[in-house]
């Protein structure tokens, strides 16, 4: 197993190279330095000697890829991909082009991020498990056809939709906590109890469908006809046996999302007024503060090459004729 | 079931019940016996103290003085930092009075031989401004000015020490002491510090003598650190004079302008030129400072009304009264109505009147409209998706108040903000610029068929008045009524403004050499490509598709360049747009400020400055010159009305719209007069908590009975299921 970790370790260097050099040219053909340095320097009296001096204070003035004006390895590390982007293998996120240390803020953002995305995991699993294995245990029946009509239903209605008749209901019309805002320590809890519950209901259309499948699948094989003929009450048999057999195809879902977690939700952030990941990563896009792209990117690569890792791990632990070779 | 069963089931309820307890418990902690939907905790309540709620949309950028230049950051910065003047807060038109200074500021204008020049007749080639200080005047509390004797007790912090600091609380020690000239000295050398990137200095440059060479003396000065491999940051920039800007003694100072710009003025009253101690900038200037996030772009020096206490950009921001703040009262007098408006109830009590101001980050509109609703903030905007929610508009066509907000006692008010935007035409073009006739009646006939009434009515729910001219409502030089109409558009027909017929630019269209929107020679249609800047949100695209429906009324054809603002800049300063929308909003109240924006050599293409439109008239530049070396009176205004005949003739924009600002305020508010050009205003606001703590609380009652339903509805569902599956299972064994 250590070599295979070894190995997919080695793997993840090019990808996480291939994946930065890619953003670093995708956001260099939208932008130019000159673009990224008027974004910062505002809109009124702006003059080509001042875009000069920020450029050559932010590096920005360097050759993108290959510097002719150098010799030797320079030629490639005197270049505007190499500065930023080889402190980030360090873990040095070095400052944003707005001038605050990035490193300080994501440690300061993954926090409120966290509190919303773990709760939502577990009680999303929990709650879809649960509806699936009901679905299941009542297959063929009216109760079935409403509930897969209802999560249809629920499918069909944007994210959006749930955080704005959330808020209005919960938060405006019943008054029973506020509509935004964050706190720390126990505060908190009365923030994210309505972005909790509305991820979570948001998120049961999808879920409990596919789960009800995966069930539906396992069901039919021979395996549990056999625990059941063993006099197993349906329950261990959904309990023990079922869901068990089919956490392989779940974990695949869900362990790879698992450190993709740190990076927070775009959409509940804003709406919600929690400061975490996701409202940071869509402040710099509209900032086009590249320094803070990049490493919101680099993050992202090696957090997902992480979740696959522990995906393969997972499948160890819930199906022992796995083996990592 | 079998007891295997009956166990786990148990063992469920009792793991449900402890989890629905702590729940609880976590949740009555939470709400600490208050209502439910408070979203301030126990630590901002305003016990003894008096807090305003207030809310921002986006992070500042900076709080640096130097570097800020929009209005997001002018919200903090104006009310920290103190520039030599500031506007009276009731007067209009705004009137510029002292703020640290004892007087305002004596004017000297100089001939090219040196002599005083007294009167218009003589060149000005230079302008000398001498400020003198109240003394007396002290810095907030902050660590860079702590001693220990004579020593500064953290200029000389090693790593270590720095890395073990979280924030400015961290220090034990606060200092503080008075402002002298030299401190207004030391910020206008920052407006040239190469590391600083002041977005005013390139035209600051041109404006002060001897800051351009300053910046360049810098410039040498850090590549001489560069090579010497100095890790030193701080460069002591009183060590480095400007010609241009001298300290006289400890309260006065001066600065030299080159010619005569007499707009300068209201230059200081921005923080641009507040006051900097150099204690601020040898301070955070040490290593490791920059990487907790202790700069000046985020921890504020000043001696304004209030201090930063928190700086959270991504959560809040907190501002406190400065404990050290100097005497200011409430302004006695003020316009004649102001006092029966409510506006001089608070005349001539100390400032500032609220203790502390709570900012929490609010980026959606929605959640803070309601937010505002439930009395959880003090004032609001009022946003596109809540605007029939607060406003009705009556028979007259005039904005009224929601019963539900009249109910709330809530008050509007409504200003016409000192901004413009426009449609303009590159006049370096050939199909839609140059001086001839035919490409300025085309240009005519474009502006009446823009019909920007319709615009304000669709997409600004009226809130805007359409443009006559390029100067806005409240700068002087506006006229409203028949005298201030645009003949070219408009004619003034039973009392009323009118907007001309569309026949009128078809005749016009024709008379271009285009009839019917059809190219006379060549009989091809007329197709015009028009540039803007889009963020992709939907009702642009409504807007593009209104903007086609306008050309498409003349039978031309409308191209639509919609990409994203870098590029759109690109176009504009290459000079490769044909028709571009585009908006301007005033640095002063001067219209000078919206004059300079067709200011032949502040062309885009030619010269990298903001007329946008490469307009270039001889005549106008000539009266444009004139006018802004005259001081507001008549013989100014005939110049104005000049000026504004030739542009309103040559047409180089289609005049488009003056924005206008709703604000809704609570009743616990006292009255305020509303101001687009003054930041520095909440030192002025005054409110009753008692009276908010009262309406908070009979807003907010929780409404309980539906969590009782969805927890019986819930426990339905469980009980169905059990006894669903406890019959089936008993059904199963029956099979068997």
């Amino acid at each position: 197993m250590v070599t295979y970790l070894v190995r997919r370790l080695l793997y993840a260097i090019p990808v996480v190279v291939g994946v930065n050099l890619f953003t670093f040219a995708l956001f260099f053909m939208v932008n130019s330095p000159d673009d990224i340095a008027r974004a910062h320097l505002g809109n009124k009296y702006v003059s080509e000697k001042m875009i000069a001096n920020w450029k050559a204070q932010h590096d920005y003035d360097k050759p993108l890829f290959i510097n002719q004006a150098r010799q030797g390895v320079a030629k490639l590390t005197d270049t505007l991909f190499f500065i930023k982007s080889i402190r980030l293998f360090a873990f040095e996120f070095g400052m944003s082009d707005g001038g605050r240390d990035i490193g300080a803020d994501v440690r300061q953002r993954m926090l409120p991020s966290l509190m919303i995305a773990v709760p939502v995991l577990l009680l999303g699993l929990l709650t879809n498990i649960t509806i699936a294995m009901l679905m299941t245990f009542f297959r063929g029946t009216r109760v079935e056809l409403v509930t897969s009509v209802m999560c249809i239903a629920m499918m069909s209605v944007s994210t959006l939709f749930y955080i704005i008749i959330g808020q209005y209901v919960v938060a405006r019309l019943l008054r029973l906590v506020p509509i935004s805002g964050y706190s720390d320590g126990w505060f908190a809890l009365k923030f994210i109890l309505l972005p909790v519950v509305i991820s979570v209901v948001a998120g049961i259309g999808s879920s409990a469908r596919w789960y009800k499948t995966i069930f539906i699948e396992e069901i039919y094989k021979d395996y549990v006809r056999t625990a059941r003929a063993k006099g197993l009450s349906e329950l261990k048999v959904m309990l023990n046996h079922v869901l068990q057999n089919a956490m392989i195809p779940i974990l695949t879902g869900i362990v790879v999302i698992i450190p993709l977690l740190f990076l927070g939700s775009l959409l509940m952030e804003s709406f919600f007024g929690i400061p975490g990941m996701g409202s940071y990563t869509i402040d710099a896009i509209s900032l086009q503060d590249f320094a803070i792209v990049r490493v919101i990117v680099f993050l992202g690569t090696l957090l997902y090459i992480f979740g696959l890792i522990l995906t393969d791990l997972s499948y160890i632990l819930v199906d022992p004729r796995v083996r990592l070779d | 079931m079998d007891r295997a069963n009956q166990s786990t089931v148990f063992s469920l309820c009792r793991n449900v019940r402890f989890w629905l307890t702590a729940i609880a418990v976590a949740l009555l902690v939470a709400c600490d016996g208050r209502a439910w939907n408070n979203p301030y905790p126990k630590s901002d309540r305003d016990d003894g103290v008096i807090v305003d709620y207030a809310s921002f949309d986006s992070p500042p950028k900076t709080l640096d003085p130097a570097r800020s230049y929009s209005a997001p950051e002018a919200m903090f910065n104006a009310q920290i930092y103190e520039p030599p003047l500031q506007y009276h807060f009731l007067k209009r038109p705004y009137q510029l009075e002292p703020l640290t200074l004892v007087a305002m500021p004596t004017v000297e204008r100089f001939a090219k031989n040196g002599e005083l020049v007294q009167s218009n007749e003589r060149e000005v080639v230079e302008t000398r401004y001498t400020m003198t200080l109240k003394p007396g005047i002290f810095y907030q509390p902050h660590p860079a000015f702590a001693k220990a004797g004579a020593a500064y007790l953290y200029h000389h912090l090693s790593r270590k020490q720095v890395d073990g600091i979280s924030g400015l609380a961290d220090f034990t020690t606060v200092g503080s002491r008075e402002l002298t000239a030299a401190d207004y000295v030391y910020q206008i050398k920052r407006l040239a510090h190469p590391d600083v990137q002041s977005p005013i200095f390139s035209f600051m440059a041109n404006i002060i003598n001897g800051l351009d060479e300053f910046h360049d003396q810098l410039q040498q000065v850090k590549a001489e650190l560069k090579q010497t491999n100095s890790s030193q940051g701080f460069i002591d920039l009183r060590q480095y004079q400007v010609t241009g800007v001298k300290v006289l003694d400890r309260y006065r100072y001066q600065i030299t302008i080159k010619g005569d710009y007499r707009q300068f003025i209201y230059w200081l009253a921005m923080p641009f030129f507040a006051p900097m101690p150099w204690e601020a900038d040898q301070f955070y200037s040490q290593p490791g400072m920059r990487q907790k996030n202790m700069v000046l772009d985020w921890y504020p020096i000043g001696t304004g009304p209030y201090m930063l206490a928190e700086n959270n950009p991504n959560r809040r921001i907190i501002l406190e009264r400065n404990p050290y703040y100097h005497e200011d009262l409430f302004p006695a007098t003020g316009e004649a109505n102001d006092e029966a408006n409510g506006f001089l109830k608070n005349k001539a009590k100390s400032l500032p009147m609220i203790d502390r101001i709570v900012y929490t980050l609010e980026k959606e509109s929605l959640p803070r409209w309601n937010k505002f609703l439930q009395g959880y903030y003090d004032n609001s905007g009022i946003s596109s998706d809540s605007f029939d929610q607060a406003i009705a508009i009556d028979h007259h066509g005039n904005p009224q108040l929601t019963d539900e907000l009249k109910q709330k006692q809530v008050r509007l008010y409504t200003s016409v903000e000192p901004s413009i935007f426009y449609l303009g035409f590159n006049m370096k073009d050939k199909v839609v610029g140059g001086d001839g006739e035919r490409t300025r009646k085309l240009r005519q006939a474009i502006s009446i068929a823009v019909d920007y009434d319709e615009y304000i009515h669709i997409f600004l729910n009226g809130r805007g008045v359409a443009a006559q001219g390029p100067i806005p409502p409240g700068i002087f030089g506006y006229q409203s009524g028949q005298q201030g109409i645009n003949p070219i558009v408009y004619q003034w027909r039973q009392h009323q403004l009118q907007h001309r017929s569309l026949t009128d630019a078809k005749r016009l269209l024709a008379e271009a050499g285009y009839p019917a929107g059809k190219d006379k020679l060549t009989n091809k249609p007329l197709v015009l490509t028009y540039d803007i800047a889009t963020n992709g949100g939907p009702e642009q695209y409504a807007q593009i598709a209104w903007m086609r429906k306008q050309f498409a009324k003349l039978g031309i054809q409308l191209l639509v360049n919609a990409t994203h603002w870098n590029r759109f800049q690109d176009r504009i300063r290459r000079g490769r747009s044909q028709l571009f929308f585009m908006g301007w909003n005033a640095d002063y109240p001067d219209p000078e400020n919206f004059f300079f924006l067709l200011y032949g050599p502040n062309g885009k293409v030619e010269h990298g400055g903001e007329n946008a439109s490469n307009y270039n008239n001889p005549v106008f530049d000539q009266l444009f010159r004139q006018m802004r070396s005259m001081p507001n009176d008549n013989k100014r205004l005939a110049v104005i009305e000049k000026m504004l005949a030739i542009v309103r003739q040559d047409a180089p924009w289609v005049w488009g719209l003056h924005p206008k600002t709703f604000l809704l305020s609570h009743k616990w508010n006292d009255p305020v007069k509303q101001s687009s050009i003054i930041n520095g205003t909440l030192k002025y606001y005054s409110l009753d908590p008692v009276q908010r703590s009262l309406a908070r609380r009979q807003w907010n009652t929780p409404i309980k009975w539906p969590l009782y339903l969805v927890g019986m509805l819930l426990l339905s569902l469980v009980l169905y299921a059990a006894n669903a599956y406890r019959k089936r299972e008993r059904k199963m064994v029956k099979r068997r």
